[in-house]
């Protein structure tokens, strides 16, 4: 389907890219940027995946084989934070700052040094997290929710990672801003609100769920630093605070951040799903409104995570309801993917793979979250395989894999080649096959009481273990084979047309390909 | 469905060229956090190298506003940039605004929820009350509060006067009448000055600390953080009225005395719920 399409058009100004290292410490080009992100994440990405190959090496076989106790619970904890706060989310603005002006007409983001400031405080963040692992007393362990008491034992890690999200903190927000006054304020003559494209929408709204949360986490972890560090008892019973205060304000914080996590993803679905049925998105109103109904949602259900903390039986029915409503605005998402797909002209690609696995097995995801709501079964199943099988449908196959997809999508544009579109789909089913195979017997483990979090287990759950194992250590060397396709399209490769896509009609294919250093200088006028 | 024309617009959007102050401040984040990691890990050189930090912080501040002074004084910046800025600074005090909910949220929930709570919790603690002031049942400290009608009263009415002062100096500015603008910028600095000072005396005659227990804690973060907020308000406020005498602004374009005007405004609501929620109910 690369049919190339004749399209640029703009006399644009071509200044060329500046030089150098500069050019990437400096920089205040949104592409550049865009690109920062893009390559830290996938680091980040590699770097907790690691730790990941690391877990399941040690759950092969039941019994303790490679690592101590303490260490595993910081293999765990460092996995998910870096994994939340290092690629997914790095990821996504990656994306934002790649897409985000180019889609909307606009000449860069509002605040473009703003902009470099965000991003390189992630690596200063990346650092003093990652260099816990060699101080006294080790790295965190305490799990990604950080929670007390355990999170005010540890050693100075603990400080280290608090101070660390709290600069990753300070990057989102900043970032949030940029991207939000982007949006409201920087789309080209024409481009009203609801004619931009939903990916655009989606990043909106979570630019604004970043902003009023965030703030919330940095609360909550100053107060562990100080419960830590000067003797305050926020969270000591003993002094009068309450451990349980924390998790509410972490959860406050935790449920609009996966979230933040998961909307920019539908906006990549929402985007590559018409394009290869060569159809216009199905109900687009109602799209805008299921993320704003969903994002609404996101603040009156955090205590769905803490339903064996102990709440009064109202409170345990409120969040229960609250969490079965967001299936409905989910549904109509996924209804109007499908009905999107309905009657089109669909051809395979590799990002079409990708969107398709994920309306798949994100509504799996999305299907054990509404297990999980429900209270009995919720004190049956939390903190088991369940769980842990949950986040992954929707945290992996939902986030990780619409970013992949939308990397394939994009490449084209981003670097000028077409990617390899055999490695791609290799890649596509590699990663697919063994992504079900390392987290659906979760579910099992989890429905036969399998406790997450702990380095050893009974022997019943050996056989599960081990395929989930092997799944995982396949899943792991296909992403050596994402980065390999990746690295491989930057270099060289067929030469894209601006508008490699033929469904696709958002404003970056009327561009060239490799999207000129500067773009839309004078803004396009939509119709 | 989408179909682009070019149109020709006179003012395209600012968008500066390449800039080292972001790396500068990302810099100077890093040094102080790793000097902070230091400081609690008891080595000497911690605090000196938290001074770097804030140093090159100080530095990266200076250095990237001087910048932007410079090109909005040099009409770089069209209509939409002012917009922008208008845009990012409303954005910013909402993420404040959620900052301070955090705080506040934690205040209401340890006075309904858990101080109740422990107070039924007869078993573990037998004679607690559970009523707020209070150190919690496990100190064995008695607290007595700041009164509300002594300082924290006196420190409502400057904020509020302060508001005040700077809406006038505000309407001087739009009216082209500097000296008003220099004058009320100056009584604004004053008082937030004065708020300050007060502060420090309350603090410093308060007969708790920030170790006795939740009203402890509580009290501190939640007027610390602001304390903090009006130290920075007015620094800012020192710097505008510096950019007044040097006629940096004239009646039609003066974002920056805008923002730092509803960054003080915010300040001021936030110290209005303090007084009720923290030294008065």
């Amino acid at each position: 389907m690369y049919t190339a399409t004749a399209t640029d058009t703009h006399g644009h100004d071509h200044e060329h890219a500046p030089t150098g290292i500069m050019r990437w410490i400096a920089s205040t080009n949104h592409k550049d940027i865009g690109t920062l992100y893009l390559w830290f994440s996938l680091f980040m990405f590699f770097f907790a995946g690691t730790l990941a190959m690391m877990i399941r090496a040690e759950l092969f076989q039941p019994g303790l084989q490679l690592f101590q106790p303490g260490f595993f619970n910081q293999l765990t904890t460092m996995h998910g934070l870096i994994m939340i706060f290092g690629a997914i989310m790095p990821a996504l603005v990656g994306f934002a700052n790649w897409q985000i002006p180019l889609m909307i007409g606009a000449s860069d983001m509002a605040f473009p040094r703003m902009n470099n400031w965000s991003f390189w405080l992630l690596p200063a963040a990346g650092l003093l997290l990652i260099s816990t692992f060699f101080v006294p007393g080790g790295s965190i362990g305490g799990g990604w929710t950080m929670y007390p008491p355990l999170f005010i034992q540890g050693g100075i890690g603990y400080d280290m990672a608090i101070l660390s999200v709290h600069l990753m903190g300070i990057s989102s927000i900043m970032g949030a801003i940029n991207i939000i006054t982007t949006v409201l304020n920087m789309r080209a003559p024409g481009m009203t609100l609801m004619k931009m494209p939903l990916f655009v929408w989606t990043w909106f709204i979570t630019a604004f769920l970043l902003i009023a949360v965030m703030p919330v986490l940095a609360c909550a972890i100053t107060m562990l630093l100080t419960d830590r560090n000067f003797g305050t008892h926020f969270f000591d019973a003993a002094g009068g605070g309450d451990a349980v205060m924390y998790q509410h304000l972490f959860w406050f914080f935790g449920h609009p951040e996966v979230y933040i996590m998961i909307l920019p993803a539908f906006g990549i679905i929402s985007t590559i799903i018409p394009t290869f049925s060569r159809k216009p998105l199905f109900g687009y109103v109602s799209m805008v409104y299921a993320v704003a109904s969903i994002a609404f949602l996101s603040f009156i259900v955090w205590a769905h995570h803490m339903f064996t903390t102990g709440m009064p039986v109202a409170g345990q029915l409120f969040f229960m309801y609250t969490t079965m409503l967001i299936a409905v605005p989910t549904g109509v998402k996924v209804f109007n993917w499908i009905s999107t797909l309905w009657r089109g002209a669909i051809t395979f690609e590799t990002p079409m793979l990708f969107a398709l696995a994920f309306v798949i097995l994100f509504a799996i995801g999305g299907f054990s979250g509404l297990v999980l709501a429900l209270v009995p079964v919720d004190i049956q199943l939390q903190d088991t395989y369940y769980v842990v099988a949950h986040f992954h449908y929707v945290l992996f196959s939902g986030s990780a894999m619409a970013i992949m997809g939308g990397v394939y999508y994009w490449l084209p544009k981003w670097t000028g080649h077409m990617y390899d579109e055999r490695l791609g789909k290799i890649h596509f089913w590699l990663t697919a096959i063994a992504f079900n195979i390392t987290f659906f017997p979760m579910h099992f483990l989890g429905l036969a009481g399998m406790p997450r979090r702990i380095p050893d287990y009974a022997l019943q759950f050996a056989d599960f273990n081990m395929i989930a194992s092997i799944g995982g250590f396949l899943l792991g060397a296909s992403q050596l084979l994402f980065l390999y396709t990746v690295v491989k399209c930057v270099r060289g490769g067929a030469p894209a047309p601006a508008r490699p896509w033929d469904g696709a009609d958002t404003l970056e294919w009327t561009l060239p390909s490799p999207a000129p250093y500067h773009s839309f200088v004078t803004p396009p006028l939509v119709k | 469905m989408q179909s682009p024309t070019q149109t020709h617009h006179t003012d395209v959007y600012y968008v500066p060229s390449s800039s080292i102050w972001p790396i500068v401040g990302s810099i100077a984040l890093l040094t102080l956090a790793a000097g902070f990691v230091l400081y609690l890990g008891k080595v000497a050189a911690g605090p000196y190298v938290m001074g770097a930090g804030v140093a090159i912080l100080a530095t990266m501040l200076f250095g990237w506003f001087s910048t932007v002074i410079k090109e909005s004084l040099a009409g770089k910046y069209s209509d939409q940039v002012d917009t922008s800025f208008r845009w990012g600074m409303a954005w910013f005090i909402f993420s404040e605004v959620a900052f301070f909910s955090g705080l506040f949220g934690a205040l209401f929930y340890v006075r309904l929820i858990t101080l109740p709570s422990l107070g039924h919790a007869d078993l573990v603690w037998p004679n607690f009350e559970g009523v707020w002031p209070s150190a919690g049942p496990g100190l064995n400290k008695t607290i007595t509060p700041v009164g509300a009608w002594g300082i924290p009263a006196l420190n409502t009415l400057i904020l509020l006067s302060s508001g005040a002062t700077v809406t006038w100096a505000h309407w001087g500015l739009q009216k082209g009448r500097q000296a008003q603008l220099k004058l009320g910028l100056a009584l604004t600095v004053l008082l937030g000055a004065l708020f300050l000072g007060l502060q420090i005396h309350e603090y410093a005659e308060a007969a708790f600390s920030i170790r006795d227990g939740i009203f402890g804690a509580l009290f501190y973060m939640l007027t610390g953080f602001h304390g903090f907020h009006v130290l920075l308000g007015t620094v800012m406020l020192t710097i505008i009225l510096l950019r007044a005498m040097a006629g940096h602004f004239t009646p039609d374009r003066h974002f920056a005395f805008e923002a730092v005007a509803w960054y003080w405004h915010f300040v001021d609501v936030v110290w209005l719920l303090l007084f009720v929620f923290v030294y008065w109910i």
